[in-house]
């Protein structure tokens, strides 16, 4: 199997060539040319960088597809006056992405020889020419697009996370702000660590597909955001938690469902290879094991929720699916069905305990993102150890992404409020962002509410 | 004439407007209002949360007839809404000075 450190080695192949390609004159191309057409791969060759190819562009769609998941979650758990500004900031938030991680981000994270903390790589990606020649290809991985296009998905999930979170009362413009940051930066930083094959992969730290890289990571930035912002106006009166009930549970419970569905991209194409019998085989194990999660986290919110509080909570069951996910994807691939439907279980506790727990902190999640991907991002990455052994590696590379983001986006959130403020008006934020922010309604036809 | 104000179970709705439909009444306005009487409020519970429903969802209808229709209309919807659980309803009479129909100019009684 390869492994998200062997790629440093593959692209480092690949920008060689790239390199050799630009620079070279025609002349010396034309004999490389001329000796590929003599000595043509056989399908044995090319087999696996085309199967892996196109595990990555299949992931990669999947993955995108969870941006329309959180867009639609998120329009449906806040409130009708605010759902256009959600959604502005989710459809704004993803190309943002897009273009930070091709400009620094991709090659920030995968650098190739570093220290193993920060790679001083700022240099936006370049792709493959035109119709690549075989004997040019890094043929024991992938095409660098297709990966390219693949980890820029994972990159804006993270930074989906953060405006559920902040949903409501949050700015736009230094919210993007944030995000730019996060995406160009914070993320590729701190994912270079792991997956760049920097310092915590040297360690034995174990994140397959990112419980902590990508969604621990944007529960951080969210809870620091969430500090420094501070609750909704009148969310919390009187030592009481007031419900501020979203606007469309239809609309919650279809991202939910895209959610889910984009994770088998998620974990399953963090197989990174494809190519041979034992690698599409994981493939197919690790979406058999990302289903069976959301399932157990579904399920144990729908019975925890009905034993205590009487009735079911949809939207604690939601939270619960995506919960369960989050908490398999550390580990997708090693654990039977019987494990993954546990692994997925706790994280269904984790929500219907922690989204009321935080509530008595007075930090108001307005879509319960820090329990789901935040905590259960956590149980799902200590989770790894029993498979691995390795707490203390498991424990190191929680608590270091934990400081690393909280951190610094503790600081660029107090910069932030200080230079141009975070926090719309309060009259801006009783009369409902979509009017006062954009003087666009997204249920125009619908009574204030 | 006298205007007949009830609030009944939302879901009596169709029972009591096919029961006033067979007394012979031949309209009614119906509005979705929310309130509280001696029912009062009930306690939900969101994302863990306990909050108060301080308003309980009832429908209202407004039924205009002529003086001596009103009281049988008033003891069908009272018959039909009942179902001896707290948060019933009410059933208000009071005069009305004047109807027109907008159509033809007809008033009064000629009106309903």
């Amino acid at each position: 199997m390869t492994t998200r450190f062997d790629r440093v080695n593959a692209r480092d192949k690949e920008m060689k060539l790239t390199k050799y390609i630009t620079v070279g004159t025609a002349l010396s191309l034309l004999p490389t040319f001329a000796l590929a057409q003599d000595a043509a791969p056989s399908f044995d060759e090319i087999g696996p960088y085309i199967m892996t190819t196109l595990l990555f562009l299949v992931g990669g769609f999947l993955v995108f597809w969870m941006a329309a998941g959180f867009a639609m979650l998120e329009a449906g758990l806040v409130r009708s006056k605010n759902v256009t500004m959600q959604l502005t900031k989710n459809i704004a938030l993803f190309s943002i992405a897009g273009i930070m991680y091709w400009l620094v981000g991709f090659n920030l994270m995968y650098p190739g020889d570093f220290n193993g903390y920060f790679a001083f790589n700022f240099v936006p990606t370049t792709l493959e020419p035109v119709g690549l020649a075989a004997a040019d290809a890094s043929l024991d991985y992938a095409s660098v697009a297709s990966d390219f296009f693949f980890q820029l998905m994972f990159v804006a999930a993270t930074a989906s996370i953060v405006s559920g979170v902040l949903a409501e009362r949050i700015k736009l413009w230094p919210f993007l702000i944030f995000v730019v940051i996060l995406t160009g930066l914070m993320y590729p930083i701190s994912g270079s660590w792991q997956w760049g094959g920097g310092w915590l992969s040297e360690l034995g730290f174990s994140d397959f597909a990112g419980s902590t890289i990508v969604h621990s990571v944007g529960g951080w930035a969210a809870l620091a955001g969430a500090l420094i912002l501070g609750p909704r106006i009148g969310k919390y009166k009187d030592g009481k938690t007031i419900p501020m009930p979203g606007s469309n549970l239809a609309l919650a419970t279809l991202g939910t469902f895209i959610l889910w569905l984009g994770w088998f991209g998620f974990n399953g194409g963090s197989q990174l290879a494809a190519g041979t019998v034992g690698d599409i085989t994981d493939v197919g194990r690790i979406f058999a094991n990302t289903n069976m999660a959301a399932s157990a986290g579904a399920v144990t919110a729908l019975i925890l929720t009905q034993i205590m509080y009487k009735k079911v909570d949809l939207t604690m069951v939601l939270n619960g699916a995506l919960a369960g996910l989050v908490s398999i994807t550390a580990e997708p691939l090693a654990p039977s069905m019987l494990g993954a439907l546990l692994t997925g279980a706790v994280g269904g506790v984790i929500v219907v305990f922690t989204v009321p727990l935080l509530d008595k902190l007075k930090i108001d999640d307005v879509v319960g993102a820090i329990p789901v991907h935040l905590f259960a991002g956590i149980w799902g990455t200590l989770a790894v150890a029993f498979y691995t052994g390795n707490w203390g590696a498991q424990i190191t590379g929680i608590i270091a992404y934990g400081v690393f983001t909280f951190v610094i986006a503790l600081v660029i959130w107090v910069i932030l409020k200080g230079v141009m403020g975070i926090r719309v008006s309060e009259e801006a934020e009783i009369q409902g962002l979509d009017t006062s922010e954009l003087g666009m309604e997204a249920y125009p036809d619908f009574s204030k509410g | 004439m006298k205007l007949i104000i009830a609030t009944i179970k939302p879901f009596k709705l169709e029972e009591v407007r096919e029961a006033l439909t067979t007394v012979g009444v031949r309209g009614m306005m119906v509005s979705e209002i929310k309130g509280f009487g001696s029912q009062s409020g009930h306690t939900e519970i969101y994302r863990g949360a306990e909050y108060a429903v301080n308003f309980v969802p009832k429908v209202k209808l407004e039924i205009v007839v002529q003086d001596s229709m009103a009281e049988q209309v008033v003891s069908t919807i009272a018959n039909t809404a009942k179902t001896e659980k707290i948060g019933d309803g009410k059933i208000f009479v009071l005069d009305v000075e004047s109807a027109l129909r907008v159509r033809t100019g007809e008033m009064n009684d000629d009106a309903l």
